[in-house]
């Protein structure tokens, strides 16, 4: 397997693509995420980030705001 | 034996049913189409979270409603999740009405499943299916059924589709056994399982609960069980969770936790694969929602719309609450006039019209106000913008230290600080909720607008305005310093993750929209009216006795409580005993102040400003405004905080900080001024 290239979901513009790959938080965070429906796994798509102030990505037909610093911690792979 | 079938039928009296789903999933609606008037909302014991219960009868059979807390999930991460989970496991309802939201099915079932997994026994409620329908998902309910084994019922509960079929699923299914749910955590996670079910079924006989939802929840690393597990001493047990967990962690090369619930979702996944088809182009179209969003989150003009929506409710509220307070000041003052023209004995008439009308009427006088910025409120919530305000505001709540979701608390703190303090309950992380209750007091109240009105009004004419406005700017420059300083005192490690589901938009329905305004109003005048009536009659009493003083004199334990303090008040520029009285009894009600002066300086309001401006210079009309804005909240709001905080502790420093740091401004403000020569 290559190292494919993982970046925080918080660096994806408006419209991409990406495949959750890690939640670099503590368990509570995990845990508030996987509650939300965001876990690995997931292809979510960033439906607005405005690159200060929190983002909103769709998980499905739900939408989530999320912090920037909760949007640093979650690693996404690819974005198309 | 298998303690996780449950008997049917174990109580034939009342039927126990329970209502859980996620947030936004029409809860409160099917909780409210079922029992309509026969309810009543008390607190869950020992929290401060509400407890809705109520009533209805289905052919001839008692249905006792419990509406629990709106959770996405089960685990211990909110109060909230506590509760919901704790009455499932130790009270046992009957039934469980899961309501979840059609149009967003793989993220509700997350919470069914655990539902199932705890055994309960569950009735799915396949709510908002029109606007599945909307969204042309065809969702095959039967399918669904016999998948998870439990009766699906769709409803559209906003406008009362389905309830009947609803609650003939709960009627019928009461009577059946059910098993619960078995999820194939894959084959190292199922061994792992079954060695310490094995224990769980040796060691623990009276369990409510299956034993493998327990065993799953151990492996899970969820806290509070591990710690009941610790309490109990069983070393068997403990040792084998451990070895358990090692394992699992080097075989898999991951936390069993992060597998269990990639397991869980992947049978949910699953699931909604095969009981919904949607056209294949949904995925990139945008919805209706995400275009409105487009416009009222973006980055520019997402904070001038917030301030034009805030604008027009504080516009409509004092436009047209503003009317009414003067019919309830005018109801209040003949009242008191009748009564005082009524009661022959001079101290009981006091007490009437003085004590409980005075008092009772200055709390009244506000619910005009209270219940109109609580029905714009709830007009904005219902349709899905308080999400987006708080989404706008998170950028800027990061200044406190805080984040988007403590603003509305904030916000409710303009018209009034016991709601706005209740309303913090909505904030899942303790750190964030107790901050912002603390400095929820310096969000000036509609109470301390009189104040400032009289003073600006005798002093600042020409500046009034800007007098005022500067006062509650000052209030949230206030806040914005004294959150970082509780931040970094208190809670120095914390971080407050802000994660929030922005629901689509929704027409708000008008018995909705009233219904939470209603709770929201009066439970503020249940709280606010019974701390008020002790303590009007405490400070009747006081400014009353000794025997025969003249009401509220110099010579009247209020008075000399004056005294007391005026030399305290000196270097603030207003140390006379009179001042001191009105901030003595402005603890009351900060409006309070205005009414007090005028009584201590025998004067009516007409020549009330006149008097005001012989005693006081701008300078220290000034500072007394700045007292009044920050010292002491009132009884009610120390009321409010120390029921939600449910700590003598936390009110204690609420009182205390906003007493030093008033006095302090207000002598930082006079002394200052004087050294500029404004004096």
């Amino acid at each position: 397997m290559g190292s494919n290239h993982l970046l925080p979901l918080a660096l994806l513009p408006a419209g991409e693509q990406a495949l959750v790959k890690e939640i670099a938080g503590g368990r509570t965070l995990q845990q508030r995420l996987a509650a939300m429906g965001l876990v690995r796994g997931l292809t979510v798509r960033v439906v607005q980030n405005d690159f200060s102030g929190p983002l909103v990505v769709a998980l499905g037909e739900g939408r989530l705001a999320i912090g920037r610093g909760m949007g640093q911690k979650i690693l996404v792979e690819g974005g198309s | 034996m298998n303690s996780a079938v449950r008997a049917a039928g174990a109580s034939p009296e009342q039927l126990v049913v329970a209502i859980a789903g996620n947030p936004n999933a029409g809860k409160t609606t099917i909780f409210n189409d079922l029992t309509g008037a026969r309810q009543h909302v008390g607190n869950w014991p020992g929290v401060t979270v509400e407890k809705k219960e109520g009533s209805l009868t289905y052919e001839g059979r008692q249905f006792h409603v419990v509406d629990l807390p709106g959770t996405y999930s089960l685990g211990a991460y909110s109060e909230d999740e506590l509760i919901a989970r704790n009455f499932i496991l130790q009270e046992q309802p009957d039934v469980v009405i899961n309501v979840v939201d059609a149009s967003n099915l793989e993220r509700n079932l997350y919470l069914t499943v655990q539902l199932l997994e705890m055994g309960a026994r569950v009735v799915l409620d396949l709510n908002m299916i029109d606007e599945a329908r909307r969204r042309q998902l065809r969702i095959d309910a039967g399918r669904l059924a016999t998948l998870l084994g439990v009766p699906v019922v769709p409803t559209v509960a906003t406008r009362g589709e389905g309830t009947p079929e609803l609650l003939a699923a709960v009627g019928h299914i009461s009577e059946e056994t059910t098993s619960p749910l078995k999820i194939d955590y894959g084959a190292e996670i199922e061994t792992e399982i079954a060695k310490i079910c094995a224990i769980i079924e040796n060691d623990f006989h009276s369990l409510t609960y299956p034993s493998r939802w327990l065993a799953v929840k151990l492996l899970e690393g969820d806290t509070r069980l591990v710690e009941k597990m610790k309490q109990t001493g069983n070393t068997e047990l403990l040792g084998q969770l451990q070895a358990s967990r090692q394992h699992l962690a080097s075989v898999l090369g991951e936390e069993p936790e992060d597998v269990i619930a990639e397991r869980r979702y992947g049978f949910i996944a699953g699931l909604v694969k095969e009981v919904i088809s949607r056209p294949r182009t949904l995925e990139e179209k945008l919805t209706l929602s995400d275009k409105i969003d487009r416009v009222v989150t973006n980055r520019y003009l997402g904070l001038p719309i917030f301030l034009a929506a805030m604008g027009a409710v504080f516009q409509f509220t004092f436009t047209l609450g503003n009317p009414l307070v003067g019919y309830i000041e005018t109801f209040f003052e003949w009242l008191g006039g009748l009564a005082a023209a009524g009661i022959s004995n001079e101290l009981l008439a006091s007490l009437v019209v003085d004590g409980l009308i005075g008092g009772v009427g200055s709390v009244l006088v506000f619910v005009p106000l209270i219940f109109l910025l609580f029905l714009a409120i709830s007009l904005l919530e219902d349709s899905g913008y308080m999400a987006r305000a708080a989404f706008i505001m998170d950028r800027l709540m990061h200044a406190l230290g805080l984040h988007g979701k403590s603003f509305m608390p904030l916000l409710i703190g303009f018209g009034c600080n016991v709601p706005a303090i209740m309303a913090t309950r909505t904030l899942e992380n303790r750190a964030d909720r107790l901050i912002t209750i603390l400095i929820n007091p310096l969000m000036s109240c509609a109470a301390r607008l009189p104040v400032y009105v009289l003073f600006a009004g005798a002093l600042f004419t020409a500046y009034q305005g800007w007098v005022i406005f500067s006062l509650y700017l000052l209030g949230i420059v206030l806040a914005v310093i004294m959150g970082r300083v509780f931040k970094g005192v208190f809670f120095p490690t914390e971080s407050s993750p802000f994660v929030m589901e922005l629901p689509p938009y929704r027409l708000p329905t008008l018995k909705g929209t009233f219904i939470h305004m209603w709770e929201r109003g009066s439970s503020f005048i249940r709280k606010a009216g019974t701390i008020i009536f002790g303590v009007v009659i405490l400070i009747w009493v006081l400014a009353n006795l000794p025997a025969g003083v003249e009401y509220a004199s110099q010579q009247s334990f209020i008075g000399r409580l004056g005294s007391l303090f005026a030399p305290l008040l000196e270097p603030a520029g207003f140390g006379t005993w009179e001042a001191a009285s009105a901030l003595v009894f402005g603890i009351l009600a900060k409006e309070v102040v205005v009414g007090t002066l005028g009584v201590v300086y025998g004067v009516g309001e007409e020549t009330l400003p006149e008097v005001i401006g012989q005693h006081f210079t701008p300078l220290a009309a000034y500072a007394f405004m700045v007292m009044t804005l920050v010292y002491i909240p009132c009884v009610a709001a120390i009321g409010a905080i120390r029921r939600e905080t449910n700590s003598w502790k936390w009110t204690a420093l609420a009182v205390g900080y906003s007493l030093v740091l008033g006095w302090l401004l207000a002598v930082i403000i006079y002394q200052g001024g004087r050294l500029l020569g404004l004096g």
